[in-house]
């Protein structure tokens, strides 16, 4: 198998990277902005896998007494009309933003992988044919097919997952299919065929392994749309359902009436949503610089 | 060249036919139709009322037969009755249609006239702090979702003007139109330069990494030249074809948009005609924006195969 070593690499290019921690200073040093990314991203995880750790109410319990309570106390990023507590809502909401987000891009590259490998490798006609299909599934903006699959699925958390996930798959699929291509000519898989390796083996083992650096990156990439989306659709009331506390439903159930009143209820939940995708891009640029230089920007 | 641009052109046409089918077939996998919806509301089953008006709007017909009447009647011009307002759909759809051209108009001018210049100054200085304040507010911009931009504007203006940009009765003058949607179109068209400005910097990077922008600098000609005269002129040609890719990222910018702003446009129309399920105003609505992008992106590749002549079809 051809795999780039990157620890060799990145010792050509005369970095130090003896250990573990001093190839994290590298990386911090060499990719700062990525290094933020990085960070912006464990700490969102980690408050999705903690949340019941870090906060002291439940997301979904009713206070009247706490009705539009202003930040500060024992509510310190406020309370929602009905009294529940923002901060427990908002680390509540990082665990529905992280589901879809890695379900529905995992989901849509785990299809696109399979298209795009089996596009490649095949070619001829089922090529031309799926190749046709992809083009149908990109001429509509990503939003509007997510809406579609949303409504068509009806509302509710794995349906919000596969209804993100089928516009994600036509991009891997093409990045893959081209990957593949290339590979396919490569001596080492004429190497495969000369030994009497079968297609399928080859296929999985050889090519599949080759296409993770821009699988990595795509995928990164995806993470972040992929939590947009879900926001965009469950503030239009299509995504995550009752009593789910999600980023985006919160943007509309406080839209219009509170905006005066409570305007807390407006900043935060976007304040979440934005910090996070930018730490995915942060760190999907960086990991595009590192494992896939041909694609630098 | 006639050749090539004969054959994209029949893509593009199975492009359009492809999509139907997947509109028609994915709003039909739709567990529940608007009659179920309407019943629902009410709150009682009549199994025959329900039939009755079932057969009434042709949803007992099968699904080939369903489809055929949709694409007959869209060739001629009839594109159904909607259902909720019972209007025919063409007379919904239409009217909408001018404010969300202007918006989208605005919003494109926005993200040009900010995302090229920056993208270029920031593709010039190159790893100064410039080009990475540039980067980061235009990731920052990626990250922003446009509702929320909106919803801040609003907020903004209500808590410190008392007064709320939103788009109520049709103003009198174009101007006032234009102005009052300008508010709406820059929260749009902020992301849309977002995007713009990173795919011009890659597009210049590549543009001055070529041999002869080293000629050039070899011969003598100054920094301004070079980067002006030789690097820009080549890289606004990919640029075009991020115009192409920006129709598709404005589109969803606009749907959350004009929810937002309260604009009359038809972005705002088909989120409220799917919760409906109003199928004619849905599928026509989808058809028409995918409409839009493949025939723009088919606009992108005849610019591209008429002004860059090192490109060869045949």
């Amino acid at each position: 198998m051809a795999i780039i070593d990157h620890e060799a690499e990145l010792e050509k290019a005369g970095a130090n990277v003896t250990g573990r921690f001093s190839s994290l200073m590298y990386f911090i040093r060499s990719y700062p902005l990525g290094a933020i990314g990085a960070l912006i991203v464990l700490v969102f995880v980690l408050t999705a896998v903690f949340a019941d750790f870090i906060t002291a109410f439940d997301p979904t319990t009713t206070d009247s007494t706490a009705s539009l309570a202003k930040p500060g106390g024992v509510h310190p990023l406020g309370a929602d009309f009905m009294g529940r507590d923002m901060w427990s809502r908002i680390v509540y909401g990082a665990r529905i933003s992280l589901i879809v987000g890695i379900g529905s891009a995992a989901l849509g590259s785990f299809f696109g992988v399979i298209i795009g490998l089996a596009t490649g490798y095949i070619g001829g006609w089922f090529d031309l044919i799926m190749q046709r299909v992809i083009d149908i599934m990109q001429a509509l903006p990503l939003l509007v097919m997510a809406l579609l699959m949303a409504a068509a699925l009806g509302p509710s958390l794995i349906n919000t997952v596969i209804a993100i996930s089928i516009p994600l798959i036509p991009q891997t699929a093409r990045v893959i299919r081209a990957n593949t291509l290339a590979l396919r000519e490569m001596p080492f898989i004429e190497a495969s065929k000369a030994v009497g390796m079968s297609e399928w083996r080859i296929a999985v083992q050889h090519i599949l392994p080759n296409t993770l650096a821009p699988l990595i990156v795509l995928g990164t990439a995806k993470l972040g749309s992929a939590i947009l989306t879900e926001a965009s659709l469950s503030f239009l009331g299509l995504g995550i359902p009752e009593p789910h506390p999600s980023w985006g439903r919160m943007l509309s159930e406080s839209a219009a009436e509170y905006m005066r009143t409570a305007p807390w209820l407006v900043i935060f939940p976007g304040i979440a949503i934005s910090l996070v995708v930018f730490g995915t891009n942060l760190l999907g640029d960086a990991l595009r610089d590192i494992l896939d230089p041909r694609q630098r920007a | 060249m006639t050749g090539y641009m004969i054959r994209r052109f029949l893509l593009m046409i199975l492009t359009l036919v492809g999509m139907s089918l997947l509109i028609f077939v994915m709003l039909r996998i739709v567990p529940g139709n608007i009659v179920d919806i309407l019943f629902d509301s009410a709150g009682f089953i009549d199994p025959e009322e329900k039939a009755r008006l079932e057969a009434e709007l042709g949803l007992n017909l099968p699904i080939m037969t369903q489809y055929w009447h949709w694409i007959s009647g869209l060739l001629q011009g009839d594109l159904g009755y909607a259902y909720v307002s019972e209007k025919p759909a063409i007379d919904e759809i239409l009217p909408r249609i001018p404010v969300t051209a202007k918006l989208a108009a605005l919003a494109l001018f926005f993200s040009v006239a900010f995302g090229v210049p920056l993208g270029v100054i920031s593709a010039v200085k190159q790893d100064t702090w410039l080009d990475y304040v540039l980067r980061v507010i235009s990731l920052s911009g990626l990250s922003l979702p446009s509702f929320w931009l909106g919803l801040l504007v609003l907020t903004a203006f209500v808590n410190w003007f008392g007064w709320i940009p939103i788009y109520t009765e049709k103003p009198d003058t174009l101007w006032k139109e234009l102005w009052l949607l300008s508010i709406p179109a820059a929260a749009v068209g902020f992301r849309a330069s977002a995007l713009i400005m990173r795919l011009t910097r890659s597009s210049m990077l590549e543009v001055m990494r070529q041999d002869y922008i080293r000629t050039a600098r070899a011969k003598g000609a100054s920094e301004h030249t070079v980067n002006y005269d030789h690097a820009l002129r080549n890289a606004v040609l990919p640029v075009i074809t991020i115009i192409g890719i920006e129709a598709a990222f404005l589109i969803g910018g606009l749907i959350v948009t004009e929810t937002v702003f309260n604009i009359p446009g038809v972005a705002r129309f088909l989120v409220e005609a799917i919760q409906w399920r109003d199928y004619p105003i849905v599928q026509n609505l989808v058809m028409f924006i995918a409409f839009i992008v493949v025939f723009i992106n088919f606009l992108v590749d005849m610019a591209y195969a008429i002004l860059d002549p090192r490109i060869k079809y045949d």
